[in-house]
């Protein structure tokens, strides 16, 4: 059975990487690639935060911190080489960032890992507080409000690779980033890993197996933190510049939102969040000025009808294509997606005309608000009516899939 | 059996929360391998006793020793390293993880594994097959892949025991391992601790009398914060004090009828 098991997985990492690889062939375009650059760096960030959240437990809001003050080291590594200071590769620099990131959370992580719950989610909500005003207090590190500008190809080209060329970029990227992601999954296999999901569980029968809680979260914290300096250094090779918004409140919440969205019960959940994150974020401000409205919505939906993320409707149907049931599942999902397409659009409607007015579409008031309060009530009649089958079938399925399961 | 080397032994031990007093002055002495149950009405102190000699509570003052070492108001994590082992009255379990890392968990520290993020899980051979012993020894063997959290409560009871025992652990304190079980279920429950505990020491709280005295070598009578008697059951049972105490009503019973 475990030969089956190593095999598949050898076959799924080993698509991962051909995806890697084939991706910016497929999507060559200048914006798709500096989007599949971002997503990039978006996972590792993302995988790094569910080390704390999805495996042990942690609820922060300062993971920000250490993907920022590793940029922040990074930026200054690479300025250093370029000055001559010493010679070392851009190609390895997400390292500096990495032990940056390591080195930060050692040390704050022995603090703010001592309580778990409440405790530590503010104490992380402070820290990053802290930190993001430093960033504007200490002018010289994190260069103020400019930031601090870099020059990835100032190291030259090494092997005809200058990291000129945003693809040389994206193939840095995606390599870290491939990397990154095996670790990761690794460490989730290993001693510290499941007793990291007995603490979040359950810390205090932890001590009485031999365990200390605290420490499991420290170091599980500092790992975190490695990988999400990685993801900082990553992002100072990308944009060549980085400023004190890196490692704001505002980025250290972002990356909850994507942990959330993917889901944080499974390894790739995290993934699945931040990519989906970052092409909106990307996609939906090229549409409309209102898309953080749209993405706030988002959130709100999945928090309420699927608490366990995008990966959790995925899990949850594995044992009914397993079964064989998905035939009798597809009627009342068709009407419920339906339903749900028809208030969205209404909703849409109804939150462009309020923000863009109605003179933008020329079309008069009356008509435009009077069709879209149409679609909201007919979509949402519909969803309720829809969504009471969908629930009624699952009930029906539950037997049958218990097997299955 | 018993063997005159003494596995607990406390002394004047004392725990006070605020003003009151819930423990005054408990002397025990438990020897390595008796069976040693601890009964007393309800809030006498047995599951603060449990608590204050596993490191869970800090004592307010006295002395507890683990094999001739002292582990007073040591941290229940080191506590346990030295080789004593507790469950909980209220299930206290991982409840997302599956029977078998329960039970895993429950082994790596002993065998070495400490927080390790270099090692393979499945690769340590050791831990596996010592988990699994558990296992069957708990007869969950069927249940190894579902979620601990799913269940049912006799069968949460069995890898409670089961995560008190797997790491070998030759000091086991048992806090009403048979609480809110059915008959034969309880019987199911005295037959696994029996054989779960085999050349082991371990101290009990329990309700149950027929458990009580089916099972342990000797008793500790607790009432209001003081061990008021300490023997073997027919002495226990024959104690003025103890059946003034505690067991009055139910003993006159059976010796009257």
């Amino acid at each position: 059975m475990n030969a089956v098991i190593n095999r598949s997985r050898f076959v799924l990492w080993s698509s991962v990487a051909v995806v890697f690889v084939l991706l910016p062939i497929v999507f060559s375009g200048g914006f798709e690639l500096s989007m599949l650059s971002q997503m990039g760096i978006a996972i590792i960030f993302a995988l790094s935060y569910n080390m704390l959240l999805g495996q042990t437990g942690l609820l922060s809001f300062g993971h920000a911190v250490y993907f920022g003050l590793g940029a922040f080291m990074t930026a200054h590594a690479i300025n250093y080489v370029h000055d001559g200071g010493f010679a070392f590769p851009i190609t390895l620099m997400p390292l500096i960032g990495g032990l940056t990131g390591l080195g930060f959370s050692l040390v704050l992580g022995f603090v703010t890992t001592r309580r778990p719950g409440t405790p530590f989610a503010m104490i992380s909500l402070g820290i990053a507080e802290m930190v993001a005003a430093s960033a504007l207090m200490f002018t010289t590190f994190f260069g103020g409000e400019g930031g601090i500008v870099t020059d990835r190809t100032s190291g030259g080209a090494v092997w005809g690779v200058s990291y000129g060329p945003q693809i040389q970029v994206y193939y840095l990227i995606a390599g870290w980033c491939f990397v990154s992601m095996a670790l990761m999954f690794a460490i989730t296999r290993t001693p510290l890993g499941r007793m990291a999901n007995a603490v979040r569980d359950n810390p205090e029968r932890v001590q009485f197996v031999g365990y200390n809680p605290t420490r499991v979260r420290w170091l599980m914290m500092s790992l975190a933190g490695f990988f999400a300096g990685i993801a900082g250094a990553l992002a100072t090779i990308n944009y060549e510049i980085i400023t004190a918004e890196a490692l704001g409140l505002m980025a250290s919440g972002n990356v909850v939102l994507m942990a959330f969205i993917g889901g944080i019960g499974q390894f790739w959940g995290p993934i699945i969040g931040a990519v989906m994150v970052t092409f909106l974020q990307s996609a939906l401000s090229n549409y409309t000025q209102a898309w953080l409205l749209y993405f706030g919505l988002l959130f709100l939906i999945i928090i309420l009808y699927s608490p366990g993320g995008i990966a959790n409707l995925v899990t949850m149907h594995s044992p009914v294509v397993k079964a064989g049931l998905v035939k009798r599942l597809i009627p009342s999902y068709t009407r419920a997606v339906v339903s749900s397409l028809i208030l969205g659009v209404g909703v849409i409607a109804v939150i462009e005309l309020l923000y863009r007015g109605t003179e933008a579409i020329g079309v008069s008031p009356l008509v435009s608000w009077l069709t879209a309060l149409a679609l909201v009530l007919t979509g949402a009649v519909m969803l309720s009516r829809s969504s009471k089958k969908v629930s009624q079938l699952w009930g029906e399925l539950s037997p049958e899939l218990a097997k299955w399961s | 059996m018993a063997v005159d080397r003494s596995a607990l032994k406390l002394t004047g031990v004392r725990k006070q929360f605020g003003s009151t007093h819930i423990i005054n002055g408990v002397d025990l002495d438990i020897r390595e391998g008796e069976r040693h149950a601890l009964i007393g009405p309800n809030g006498a102190g047995k599951s603060t006793l449990f608590n204050l000699i596993s490191g869970r509570f800090p004592l307010t003052s006295g002395q507890i020793q683990l094999k001739g070492q002292d582990i007073t108001n040591q941290e229940p994590q080191s506590i346990n390293r030295l080789g004593l082992s507790r469950s909980f009255q209220i299930t206290n379990i991982f409840p997302k993880l599956s029977v078998f890392e329960n039970l895993r968990c429950a082994v790596l520290w002993n065998l070495g594994y400490r927080y390790s993020f270099f090692k393979r899980i499945s690769a340590l051979k050791d831990a596996r097959e010592s988990a699994d012993r558990t296992l069957s020894l708990i007869g969950l063997e069927d249940r190894r892949e579902k979620m601990a959290g799913e269940l049912t409560y006799a069968e949460q009871r069995a890898l409670e025991i089961g995560i008190t025992i797997a790491s070998g652990a030759d000091v086991i304190l048992l806090d009403e391992p048979t609480a809110g079980m059915s008959h034969s279920e309880t019987d199911a429950a005295v037959e696994l601790i029996e054989k779960v505990t085999q050349g082991k020491t371990l101290m009990m709280v329990e309700h149950d009398m027929g458990v009580v005295f089916n099972l342990a070598d000797r008793i500790s009578v607790l009432v209001y914060g003081e061990v008021i008697a300490t023997g073997a059951p027919s002495e226990i049972r024959n104690n003025p004090r103890v059946q003034e105490a505690y067991l009055g009503t139910q003993l006159e019973d059976e010796v009257s009828s």
